[in-house]
């Protein structure tokens, strides 16, 4: 039986790290305008969503893609013993969902929690 | 005005570069206005209810506030709001015609580009959110993660405190490792305070 529905896609950290950040960048916008869902399991840099919102902005057409929903969390400022100990503070992204806007919306989010709604059109 | 005196102010060093940033309609523009109005007299830019009046960053050099005793110069850039997203329809449901809703989306995505160039540029950054809305999106993440990658300072303003569901202390709860300021930017409440951080921030 053929089962319509969404695409989910759920891209490992391992995944990532092993990406530039213009392959990050064009696997999210290629995926996410082919109507997937994207879950990273770490988030992007500030200069890495930089770039998704500048290409984002630059892809944008009136009538095939509006843009993208991006959720994640407010960064964490863990800093783990070594990094205390060399006295820096890491900044750490985190999990972090992206899809087309006009099929994820959020419904709520706080610090530890999102929820999102997806439709199928 | 002794000559030594003289020469200091003349190299004093350079004001600071201060970015307006936020989501539309959070109130950059109308905030601005005021900041440059009380100020200098002079204006910034329009406003409107519609998201995306502004498309283009503007720079307003020479901006000098006295506040708790000190004085601070700045360069006040508003920039056009920040946004993952723009469809046309939606300038459309507010009643714009198709033409002018497409050239509007077109403009605002280039606006948005050219904010996001500026974050390169600037010493500082008054991040503008409307205490109505949700705090926890990817505009504030983004521009809150780029002032801490660069070290730079970052205000927030959690703004329209005269509507009666604003909550600055939701906004106070998403991020609070940084200073933040509720005012109202179109009736003028806490802007003495605004100033003061400023002053203290940037100075
Ligand atoms: N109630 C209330 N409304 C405000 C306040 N500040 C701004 N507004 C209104 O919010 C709307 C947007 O204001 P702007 O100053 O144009 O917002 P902006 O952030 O510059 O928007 P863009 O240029 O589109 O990114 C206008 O209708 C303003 O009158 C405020 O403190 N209280
Ligand atoms: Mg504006």
């Amino acid at each position: 039986m053929l089962m319509k529905g969404i695409q989910m896609d759920l891209i490992s950290e391992d995944k990532l790290e092993g990406m530039t950040s213009m392959e990050k960048v064009r696997l999210i916008l290629d995926e996410v305008k082919s109507g997937k869902i994207l879950v990273l399991e770490k988030g992007l840099t500030p200069s890495e969503q930089n770039k998704l919102i500048e290409l984002t902005m630059v892809e944008i057409t009136p009538d095939n893609f509006s843009g993208i929903e991006i959720e994640s969390y407010p960064v964490k400022h863990g800093s783990s013993f070594m990094g205390k100990l060399l006295g820096k503070t890491t900044v750490k992204t985190r999990l972090t969902v992206i899809g087309p806007a006009d099929q994820l919306k959020t419904i709520k989010k706080d610090r530890d929690m999102i929820s999102a709604l997806v439709s199928t059109h | 005005m002794g000559i030594i005196k003289k020469m200091k102010s003349k190299f004093k060093k350079k004001r600071a570069r201060i970015g307006i940033y936020g989501p539309p309609n959070a109130g950059k523009t109308t905030l601005a206005n005021r900041i440059i109005r009380d100020w200098t007299g002079d204006a910034m830019g329009s406003v409107s209810h519609v998201p995306h009046e502004t498309r283009r960053a503007r720079r307003r050099e020479g901006v000098t506030i006295n506040a708790n005793g000190s004085s601070v110069t700045l360069d006040v850039i508003d920039t056009p709001g920040l946004a993952t997203k723009i469809d046309f329809h939606d300038f459309m449901a507010l009643g714009m015609n198709e033409e002018d809703s497409k050239r509007r989306a077109k403009e605002a995505t280039e606006g948005v580009i050219e904010a996001v160039k500026w974050l390169d540029d600037l010493d500082g950054v008054i991040l503008v959110m409307d205490a109505t809305e949700d705090p926890y999106t990817q505009v504030n993440v983004t521009v809150i993660g780029n002032m801490e990658a660069r070290r730079l300072p970052l205000l927030i303003v959690a703004n329209k405190i005269d509507l009666p569901d604003s909550s600055p202390a939701r906004i106070h709860g998403a991020f609070p490792q940084h200073p933040l300021v509720s005012v109202s930017a179109l009736e003028g409440q806490n802007i003495d305070l605004l100033y003061k951080e400023i002053a203290d921030h940037f100075g």
